[in-house]
């Protein structure tokens, strides 16, 4: 939401105002902006929102952490703060303490495992992994014959084929060979591959759900400033649709990441309610993500097409998200199967479950 | 930021998962005792005065009034979980849905109190049904073109003129309408309507049927020739009633009938394709269900607003574009994931019997109770374009 009324949000909110303006970040060629930014997020302890006290983090809640990825997706940030929160997260879940620097999960993909060797060591690879090049350490989710552990591991150790996804980010795909972990600990009952897929789902929904809201807000001023045909081109009715179709999706897009958020953050675990709520948001905003975006670009004209506009800080990065964590085509199989497998007679049921 | 527009993740107070199972159990009652069929959408101009009576008994009906009025003093969360309740069941709610839903809470605001004593509680009890007269022959989208006339005579007031496409006025025993009672001003056009309470069973009005697409009779030309319409039945101010509209849309534009009108083909697709479905039926049915999760989220979050006493008339009008648009596209990408269901499907024969009612249906729903262009307008005012 535009205003904050939590003090994590305020403080993010403020950092990526100072440190992480659209229009600044984008005339710098060099990428100066990102330590600094990276530095004063760190400062403020939110990387780490998620990582209760005793285990070296800023103890925020679930719903706070949310909000924040909100606001980190209104400023199309791109450092990995919402990589490091879920590695935070998913090492908490474990007791891990996390170290301090950039962090990012493995695997990042439904498909992807890591497994558990006889002698300890990890191996396997995990492909479209965000941040994995800038990661210092990963939090690994993986497969033994015991069941699900989660580990630590330290970046050097893997090896890392650098990729940029559709919004010039990093997605690379990375390899372990027998990777001795720093620390390794059986997972609890509630945390398995599809958690963490949902998990990181909610959190990429939230960030394409807060880059909509900026499309639209930059849409519409905008289109409260070009003039063609001798009027603003707000006064068209065609652009006034085309701007009210994009406040649906934007709308549809935060109603669905943020409906998601809170069932999350007050869950006990993830039943088939929680399920239907993460998936539903990953594949509305996805969606949301494809319509309003090309909307904002439409509003735009040739300018929102040129590298020295912002637009494609948001439209692209939005677009990319989509295919972290399972993509929507990914959600609605498994969501379809879901269903399915209910029966006909308990789908309203669970829609009208909350 | 220019637009803040807000969809706060509300829920449902436990209290309403206690009265959905109440609601649950009557309909499952009275689809056991044959009431209707929740298999058969398609009755809509079939009017079943007896179930309304026990919806009225269950204290369904106008839950949210003051007691004195017969209601409840509910919330309008209870509210909403009875209305998707009957709404899903495919419940014959045609008689006391206006009401409900739009008439009463016009009366209660503007009506004098005698007026309120009388009707409101029969709204209570689901004896009686209103209409709506809005649209005329040249007036649709145009509210404020409206042109029958309210002529100021002795005690009261004289209408002629015609209202179309008016939903159950042939069953209806009441209509709250707007008349003209003074010209536009050069300042605003949409200065001179007057809201009143008609009664239909009195003389002077014609409710002549017109067959829609759908094979049935469910809307109306009214014409009203020297119709008296007694002074305590203008409701609001004179001259003033485009200052009363606004605010009632919000209620009408954003509830779960703003998505679910044609939700049966999607049961019924579920129930086609089996516990173990292709990819493709699976991805298309994923799809559906995380659109219609999300607009229930969002239509919900309005209703919290409007318990919570706020206006979200932009929210709401999201919610019926986005809605009416999704219930319209329903039946043909269901058709498109039933092309290849197993012709031994068990309910193939009703998939199909109401894909054919429900693509018939469509085009009604991005136009009835506000129109996609007009929602749109109503949403880029709010985003400060015009």
């Amino acid at each position: 939401m535009a205003e904050s009324d939590n003090i994590v949000v305020e403080t993010a909110e403020k950092i990526f105002a100072d440190l992480a303006d659209p229009q600044t970040i984008n005339n710098d060629k060099k990428g100066t902006w990102r330590a600094p930014l990276w530095q004063a997020l760190s400062e403020a302890g939110l990387p780490l929102s998620w990582v209760p006290d005793e285990l070296g983090g800023s103890g925020a809640s679930l719903a706070d952490g949310f909000a924040l990825l909100n606001a980190a997706g209104r400023f199309a940030v791109a450092v990995p703060l919402a990589e490091t929160m879920l590695a935070g997260w998913l090492l908490a879940r474990a007791k891990i303490t996390s170290p301090e620097g950039e962090m990012t999960v493995l695997p990042a993909s439904p498909n992807d495992r890591i497994a558990i060797d006889a002698d300890g060591t990890l191996s396997g690879r995990a492909r479209g992994v965000p941040f994995a090049k800038t990661a210092k350490h990963f939090a690994v989710l993986a497969q033994g014959k015991d069941g699900i552990s989660i580990a630590l591991i330290e970046a050097s150790k893997a090896r890392i084929e650098s990729g940029l996804n559709v919004g010039y980010d990093q997605s690379d795909t990375v390899t372990l060979d027998k990777v001795q972990p720093v620390t390794i600990k059986t997972a609890p009952d509630a945390v398995d591959q599809t958690t963490l897929m949902l998990m990181g789902g909610v959190a990429r929904s939230l960030q394409i759900a807060g880059a909509l809201e900026s499309m639209l807000d930059i849409s519409v001023r905008y289109s409260n400033e070009r003039v063609a045909f001798e009027k603003k081109i707000s006064k068209f009715q065609a652009v006034q649709h085309n701007l009210a179709r994009l406040a649906g999706e934007s709308a549809a897009a935060l109603a669905a990441a943020t409906s998601a958020a809170d069932a999350i953050a007050n869950a006990k675990s993830f039943n088939d309610e929680i399920y239907l709520e993460a998936a539903a948001a990953k594949i509305r905003c996805a969606e949301a993500a494809e319509k309003g975006g090309g909307i904002a670009h439409q509003v735009h004209g040739a300018i929102g097409f040129t590298m020295e506009h912002i637009l494609h800080r948001y439209s692209l990065r939005a677009l990319a998200w989509r295919d972290d964590f399972g993509s929507e085509s990914y959600w609605a199989v498994e969501l379809g199967k879901l269903v399915a497998s209910r029966g006909a007679d308990e789908l309203w049921p669970l829609v009208a479950s909350r | 930021m220019t637009a803040a527009l807000r969809f706060d993740p509300i829920r449902l107070p436990e209290k309403c998962e206690q009265l959905r199972k109440e609601v649950r159990a009557f309909l499952a009652e009275e689809i056991a005792a044959g009431t209707f069929d929740p298999h058969k959408p398609n009755r809509e101009d079939t009017d079943v005065p007896e179930f309304s009576r026990k919806v009225g008994a269950r204290g369904w009906l106008g839950m949210t009034w003051p007691k004195k009025y017969g209601g409840q003093e509910r919330s309008f969360l209870e509210r909403y979980v009875v209305t998707e309740e009957m709404r899903v069941a495919n419940a014959p709610t045609r008689r006391f849905f206006v009401a409900d839903r739009q008439s009463g809470p016009v009366l209660l605001k503007y009506a004098p109190e005698h007026i309120k004593m009388e009707i409101l509680p029969r709204i209570c009890r689901g004896e009686i049904c209103f209409a709506i007269g809005m649209s005329e022959p040249n007036s649709g989208s145009d509210l404020f073109a409206a042109k029958t006339r309210a002529t100021k005579t002795d005690g009261g007031y004289l209408i002629n003129g015609t209202k179309i496409w008016t939903s159950s006025a042939h069953i209806a025993d009441y209509m709250i309408a707007i008349f003209r009672t003074s010209p536009p001003t050069k300042e605003n056009r949409r200065h001179g309507l007057t809201q009143f309470l008609v009664r239909m069973k009195q003389p002077g009005i014609k409710v002549n049927p017109i067959g829609q697409i759908t094979g049935q009779y469910e809307f109306n030309e009214v014409v009203f020739t020297d119709h008296f319409i007694p002074d305590d039945h203008v409701l609001g101010e004179v001259d003033g009633a485009w200052k009363q509209a606004t605010s009632e849309l919000a209620y009408e534009r954003s509830g779960p009938e703003r998505f679910l009108e044609t939700y049966y083909v999607l049961t019924e697709l579920v129930r086609a394709v089996g516990p173990n479905p292709d990819t493709r039926s699976a991805e298309g049915i994923g799809r559906l269900v995380a659109q219609l999760h999300t607009m229930r989220r969002m239509s919900v979050s309005v209703a919290g607003m409007l318990q919570a006493g706020k206006e979200p008339v932009v929210e709401a009008s999201i919610v019926k574009d986005i809605g009416t648009v999704w219930e319209q596209q329903l039946p043909h990408r269901v058709r498109d994931l039933a092309a290849f269901v197993e012709e031994t499907a068990t309910n193939r024969e009703t998939l199909e019997r109401q894909l054919d009612f429900a693509i018939k249906t469509a085009p009604k729903l991005t136009i009835q109770g506000g129109t996609t262009e007009v929602l749109r307008g109503i949403i880029a005012r709010g985003l400060g374009l015009r």
